[in-house]
């Protein structure tokens, strides 16, 4: 990695009611990569990101953005830092009182970078990015199917062109072929616009689409990090179970009794 | 012994629970204050709410108004009439309505419709990461989520009581005119006679404290709410309960400032 990583995790922990999700996590992610972090369900990949984002206040470890430790920063330089970032929920988490357009350029319209006249077009512009019509844009969330919402979340996510951006399970809850759709939009709009991309899923074929690199999380730290194109064939015992998805190997479900 | 230290010590945890809560309820309070003089400001969300609060609560509150004017007059005509005392109904139904039963009736039935409200959409905002999202979207979410709801509950609920008073007395004057017998001329000049603006005041007051704990406990309800569906419903029940009991209790308190003795 040439120079300081665009985003860089040292020793992030986290506990929640004495339970420990993240256990010192150490991540690298250089500017311009696509970098997927895997994890099964509650090993801390959502935890993770949040933490970054700012959404949850770490319990120890530093986050660095640009070389800046963003957990000693104020809230208005880390409203600065947020200007940069973009973010894609799993559920999409579209607000379900505005209509589509105000949704997509909902960052721009808040900063007052456009005004509503404008804003309609703009969203229209952005909407088409995405593939979708401009008359989508006069729709409420809630009339949309699920790949049209992770559609309308991937405009609102880049619509203020962002340097940063994170995706939550992208593909969750979509046919294959709808995730791959989305995964290629992802590809293109983080080509595009030259951003970091962060994501986050389960979904093998999906990291192997839109990541160049993957690290995986489990327990709570990171146990490997390399090449997307290699997961399967890592010669980590946990990262090819996982990525084969095979009920053997060292990874064992935690079921209750 | 060790079961009065038991119960010693669920005293001590439960009161300790009850301040942090109250703690955190009055930074909550303060916070989303603090974003009311603090721009951006939302003018948008604030007509929205006010929208909500104001237009959208008159139907019920005009007739909670009105059949509570109504049935004071009847109540206070068959006390009355056992000590000749009938010339005192319109008296006693202005003074009630305008210092207590407009507020308190129009802010229990506002705390249901309106507190209810504003928990269930922030809730389910909160349970399906859009407040999440707004943080993402550089928008402080006190700010856009509290701040016009707190602003619309202060202003729209002295406007509601103002027409809760005037049906509230109206009430009275239908049920004494077509039934108890006075004259409408007389009914409202002794109505006009006894009414002080003292009492208005204090009930306009005692409104504005109503709409802003309306909206601050459906504001906080929603907000904290955790769970999904089941959280979301026990945080508009919550936020319902906590209201209403929060006016009944503030209306003894605000009641003892202006009129103690």
């Amino acid at each position: 990695m040439n120079g300081s990583p665009k985003i860089r995790l040292r020793g992030l922990t986290k506990r929640f009611n004495g339970k420990t999700v993240l256990d010192g996590v150490d991540l690298d992610v250089a500017a311009g990569e696509g970098m997927v972090i895997l994890g099964g369900s509650g090993s801390g990949k959502s935890v993770t990101i949040k933490c970054i984002l700012g959404l949850i206040q770490p319990d120890a470890g530093t986050i660095e953005i640009d070389g800046h430790n963003v957990l000693a920063m104020s809230r208005r330089e880390r409203e600065a830092i947020n200007d940069r970032i973009g973010m894609l929920f799993q559920n999409a988490a579209l607000f379900d009182s505005l209509p589509v357009w105000e949704n997509v350029c909902f960052k721009l319209l808040a900063q007052k970078r456009i005004n509503r006249a404008k804003a309609r077009d703009k969203a229209a512009e952005i909407l088409a990015q995405v593939g979708l019509a401009a008359s989508v844009g006069d729709l409420s969330p809630a009339e949309l199917s699920g790949g049209m919402q992770k559609r309308v979340g991937l405009a609102r996510a880049i619509a203020a062109e962002p340097d940063i951006i994170f995706f939550d399970e992208p593909t969750t809850g979509l046919d294959p072929i709808m995730g791959a759709v989305i995964d290629g939009l992802i590809v293109d709009v983080v080509q595009r616009l030259g951003a970091t991309a962060v994501s986050i899923t389960h979904d093998m074929a999906s990291a192997r689409r839109i990541g160049t690199t993957a690290a995986m999380i489990h327990k709570g730290r990171i146990i490997w990090t390399g090449p997307a194109a290699n997961l399967g064939e890592t010669g980590n015992p946990m990262v090819d179970q996982f990525a084969r998805g095979e009920r053997e190997g060292p990874i064992q479900m935690e079921l209750r009794k | 012994m060790q079961h009065l230290l038991n119960f010693v010590a669920l005293v001590g945890r439960l009161v300790l629970a009850g301040c942090r809560q109250v703690g955190a309820i009055t930074l909550f309070a303060l916070e989303g204050l603090s974003h009311l003089v603090r721009p951006p400001f939302y003018p948008r969300l604030l007509g929205r709410a006010f929208l909500e609060i104001a237009y959208f609560s008159l139907p019920v509150v005009a007739l909670t108004a009105v059949f509570t004017g109504m049935v004071l007059a009847l109540q206070s005509y068959s006390g009355f009439s056992r000590f000749g005392a009938e010339s005192a109904i319109a008296n006693v139904v202005v003074l009630s309505i305008t210092r207590e039963l407009g507020p308190v009736l129009a802010g229990l039935m506002v705390a249901g419709r309106i507190g209810a409200a504003f928990a269930a959409e922030i809730g389910t905002m909160r349970v399906t990461d859009q407040i999440d999202a707004l943080t993402t979207l550089s928008t402080n979410p006190m700010k856009y989520l509290v701040a016009p709801r707190l602003a619309a509950g202060i202003v729209a609920m002295p406007l509601l009581v103002v027409v809760a008073d005037i049906l509230g007395v109206m009430g009275g004057w239908l049920i004494g005119t077509t039934k108890l017998g006075f004259t409408s001329a007389s009914y409202l000049t002794s109505t006009l006679n006894f009414m002080q603006t003292g009492d208005v005041v204090s009930g306009l007051v005692k409104a504005a404290v109503f709409g802003f704990v309306i909206a601050l406990m459906g504001c906080w309800s929603g907000y904290t709410s955790r769970g999904g569906a089941q959280g979301v419903g026990a945080a508009t029940t919550g936020a319902v309960v906590a209201a209403s009991i929060l006016i009944l209790a503030l209306d003894y308190v605000l009641t003892a400032m202006f009129f103690g003795v």
